[in-house]
């Protein structure tokens, strides 16, 4: 029977191979659209609103206008401090764990992996609010320190507090990237400066921190792109001196006509791209991966006694501060009154109670937009990852280019560009207005998350070797066939892995879906909490969705951890 | 340049129940160029790095110049050492590789400046200061490495497998270099190989290393002409290792073994040891029948297999209830034996010899 099928498709060779030339032809026609319409233009539009005058002559006004006024100097001055004091800070936090980590052999590692993660599974804003309690100046910790010192640290005044939370909440960013850097540095490259003398401090400043570098860099130049484009902490701690917060008051309050909006917008992808764009030029043909095959990495050694008291005093506090919100949210969520005290006076349930039935709405919209969002982007990773490493159409590496340009794109002008662009249309045959509709807030997520989904799908693929879809073909699969029956199979790992990390990190976004949020029957659970965070009776209720929110994205990470472990496990013989 | 005299007394080491090495001990005398000859998993790269300061000994004692330098820490040993990989920092240009050393041990610039000019030198690389390790071939790089650690003077200088990474043209002539550069230096080297050919050809001295155990040590010739045991016999060279018994027969020591009866010209063996017949396969000669000739010693044979390599045949001859080699020198017009020729095998007496198994 499969004999006769064979046979008949086989007598109209020019017909089926038309089709197999065809197909990625279509694919990459779609994804070039979906990304002109979803990323491009949007972006584009924003930058020549910022440059033409009402009636679309040229013009340089508008930024002359802003660099006018006061408030918006003092605003991108404050933001350049923000953003490149939370890389320092996240430095100084970062860069001991990691060599902890990586060079000493004790239980104390698992910790600080723990601290690694723990960070981003919250967004910075929830955390605000809870750090404000415990850090604020009638905050638990300064209360202690009046009591037993009276004195009173402003860790939470103004654009301290902004740094504070940022540095606290980024610095894994850091933190995993300078550990993988590390961890690639082949052991003889210490020892051989050990052996021409040089002593552990010397070691660390001359040879490996240096060969960490490319991670460092990496690391540090998200940690700023993050920080300066971030809306919600500035929002929360009530710091609307600083870029982010100005666009989004100019939008909402004056409109979407108001050119100021899109000048800050501008500078904002402009800091963001110069940004990744150092890092790049500073990384460029410094490859310092100089661990070979069969090459041992760096010698792990015991601590010592004075090393150890060190090293887990530095942790535990480190674990503290980081998990401060992490507690102070939990604590608020149960909390019946907490001012001016150490910990809540007395406790309660009725947070949750409220917030289930008031928002379970948003609990099913952050789950029905991210796994969406998600799963856009994995179907898009995977074909631009096919497209680029298994044809040779012309132009397909433009796909990456444009598909990882997100990166640098913040939420903010990404929505501001949708506002605009989409403003006045309605949906074919509806008289629904496009931007009052949730998808807008999906596609949003799903074109910020993309460039992640993108290097896990093309990581992935590399991984498989090319001659095992050869041997497909030869056996007579059509190009579907095999990427239906192997490529993807085979790829399941990384296609996995990409799915999760645009799922966890489209669920805390807000930047975006605070402007792209117009019904509140739309709203997902990031955009709840903010509101409620807004009243100070809300605070409880907020705390209880973000201690929900925590666990959701807790779960789908472990789940997905499950599954990918398992999966691996079957897999290898 | 220093020279240091490097002395291991009872040296062991194990990672848990692995034992590495079991007491070790040798005497490497200054100046002297001494090779760590064995097998992968010999402990030879182990006991290395040991003199390094990378692996501490748990037995025994490591001296350098009389001192016990057990307890130091490999930045303190003021031993150099060469890496197999050669380690040079891709961050780091030439220059700044060699000086490392020189700015730890707080030279003034222009010191370091000279000093890294003088090494340059030395290695052939003045002009090559400015670049990255990355922009120079294999060969350059491993003479950045020996001028990064010679250039500090260490009273030892260590080579791991400095020549393994090379291509087989590059590795003869890296190794006649590294000769005549420490003849020149006069500095004590200790070179680790898994090559007994390279070995041979540069050392002064050579140790082979088994299963962590030193087997024997001293020349070239010493190794290759008389061997202790059936390893170094086996691994310095070809042998062939015939096992049998040594008998008294009317006061004449002869070997009986694998259904050979060879009268040994050795006269201190004792009679009743489990021993093994030792010759190499060019000592044996091929022929159609005997020849009178008292200093040799005739079994027949039937040839087994024959490889023809340019400078000699390799046959591999059934004698008894074994198979020895036998190595003819190949000249034009030579006749090759077909597989299943009946031939004479003659042992010269005076190159063969038992050996303890």
């Amino acid at each position: 029977m499969s004999q006769a099928t064979s046979l008949s498709t086989s007598s109209t060779p020019g017909l089926r191979a038309f089709f197999a030339n065809i197909g990625p032809w279509f694919v990459y026609g779609i994804v070039f659209l979906l990304l002109m319409i979803f990323l491009v233009i949007p972006v584009l539009l924003v930058f020549y609103t910022a440059f033409v005058t009402e009636t679309g002559a040229p013009t340089l006004g508008h930024f002359m206008n802003f660099f006018g006024q006061a408030i918006f100097k003092e605003s991108f001055i404050n933001s350049l401090i923000v953003a490149f004091a939370s890389v320092v800070f996240a430095s100084l936090i970062a860069i001991p764990l990691a060599y902890f980590t990586v060079r000493f052999d004790f239980r104390g590692a698992i910790l600080i992996q723990t601290l690694g993660v723990l960070p981003l599974i919250m967004p910075p804003f929830v955390g605000a609010v809870a750090m404000q309690l415990i850090f604020g100046k009638s905050g638990s910790v300064n209360l202690l320190l009046g009591e037993w010192f009276g004195i009173n640290i402003p860790f939470m005044q103004g654009l301290w507090g902004v740094i504070f939370v940022e540095s606290i909440h980024y610095f894994p960013f850091i933190l995993l990237n300078l550990v993988a850097s590390m961890r690639n540095i082949d052991g003889a490259m210490e020892e051989s400066a050990q052996n021409l003398g040089a002593g552990g401090w010397s070691i660390f400043r001359r040879v490996v921190f240096p060969l960490a570098m490319p991670g460092f860099v990496a690391g540090a130049a998200l940690v700023f792109v993050k920080v300066f484009d971030d809306l919600g902490t500035p929002l929360v701690l009530g710091v609307t001196n600083m870029l982010a917060p100005q666009a989004y008051l100019r939008i909402t309050s004056v409109g979407v006509e108001d050119p100021l909006g899109y000048v800050i917008s501008v500078i904002m992808v402009v800091f963001s791209v110069v940004a990744l764009w150092m890092s790049a030029l500073v990384l460029k043909g410094r490859d310092f991966s100089t661990l070979q095959k069969g090459g041992t990495s760096l010698q792990q050694r015991r601590l010592s006694f004075w090393q150890g008291i060190a090293a887990y005093g530095w942790i535990i506090v480190m674990l503290l501060i980081v998990l401060a919100p992490h507690i102070g949210i939990l604590l608020m969520s149960f909390a019946k009154v907490w001012s001016f005290s150490v910990l809540p006076d007395a406790y309660t349930l009725a947070h949750y109670a409220t917030v289930i039935q008031d928002s379970s709405k948003m609990i099913s919209n952050t789950l029905l937009y991210c796994l969406t969002a998600a799963g856009i982007d994995i179907l898009l990773g995977v074909a631009i990852a096919y497209l680029i490493l298994r044809t040779n159409l012309p132009g397909r590496h433009w796909l990456d280019h444009m598909a990882s340009a997100a990166l640098a794109i913040p939420g903010l002008v990404l929505a501001i560009g949708y506002l605009r662009m989409f403003k006045g249309m309605t949906l074919p045959f509806t008289e629904t207005p496009i931007v009052t509709t949730w998808v807008l807030i999906m596609i949003a997520y799903a074109v910020r998350r993309l460039p992640y989904a993108l290097r896990s799908c093309m990581a992935a693929l590399q991984q498989v070797h090319e001659s095992l879809e050869e041997v497909a073909s030869s056996l007579g699969a059509s190009r579907m066939t095999t990427i239906r029956r192997i490529v993807v199979p085979l790829m399941a790992g990384g296609i996995l892995a990409g799915f999760v990390t645009s799922f966890i990190t489209a669920s805390v976004e807000l930047s975006a879906t605070l402007l792209l949020t117009s019904v509140e029957s739309n709203a997902p659970m990031s955009y709840g909490i903010y509101l409620y965070m807004q009243s100070l009776a809300g605070r409880g209720p907020g705390a209880a969705l973000g201690v929900i929110a925590i666990l959701v994205v807790a779960i789908g990470t472990y789940a997905s951890n499950v599954v990918a472990e398992r999966y691996r496990t079957t897999r290898k013989d | 340049m220093k020279k240091g005299l490097l002395e291991a007394v009872n040296i062991s080491l194990s990672y848990g129940t692995n034992q590495v090495l079991r007491d070790v001990s040798f005497r490497i005398e200054p100046g002297e160029f001494f090779a760590l000859l064995g097998p992968s998993g010999s402990g030879k790269s182990t006991l290395l790095r040991l003199i390094a300061g990378f692996n501490r000994n748990q037995g025994g004692k490591l001296l350098i110049d009389g001192e016990d330098v057990s307890p130091l820490p490999p930045q303190l040993r003021h031993v150099g050492m060469v890496f197999q990989n050669y380690a040079l920092w891709p961050h780091m240009t030439v220059f700044d590789n060699v000086a490392f050393g020189l700015v730890e041990r707080k030279f003034s610039k222009d010191e370091i400046k000279k000093k890294v000019a003088a090494v340059l030198d030395v290695v052939g690389l003045s002009e090559y200061g400015g670049r990255r390790p990355s922009q120079l071939s294999g060969g350059q790089q491993q003479r950045v490495a020996l001028a990064r650690t010679i250039v500090i003077e260490p009273s030892i200088l260590l080579l791991d497998e400095p020549l393994s990474n090379l291509d087989k043209n590059l590795r003869v002539q890296m190794r006649d270099e590294l000769k005549s550069l420490q003849r020149k230096l006069g500095i004590t080297t200790v070179f680790v190989t898994h090559d007994q050919e390279e070995a041979m050809t540069t050392a002064d001295r050579m140790a082979v290393l088994d299963l962590g155990v030193l087997q024997q040590v001293g020349s070239a010739t010493t190794l290759y002409d008389h061997p202790v045991n059936s390893f170094v016999a086996g691994f310095v060279g070809t042998a062939n290792l015939i096992d049998g018994r040594v008998v008294d027969e009317g006061g004449r020591k002869v070997f009986q073994g694998a259904g050979l009866s060879v009268p040994l010209a050795q006269s201190r063996v004792s009679s009743t040891s489990t021993a093994q017949l030792f010759f190499r396969p060019h000592s044996a000669t091929l022929a159609t029948a005997p020849t009178a000739d008292a200093g040799m010693f005739w079994v027949s044979g039937t040839v087994a297999s024959v490889e023809f390599t340019g400078e000699f045949t390799r046959y591999g001859i059934a004698v008894g209830q074994t198979t020895i080699l036998v190595d003819q020198p190949h000249l034009i017009g030579d006749q090759i034996f077909a597989p299943g020729t009946q031939l004479s095998v003659g042992l010269a007496l005076s190159q063969t010899t038992v050996i303890a198994k």
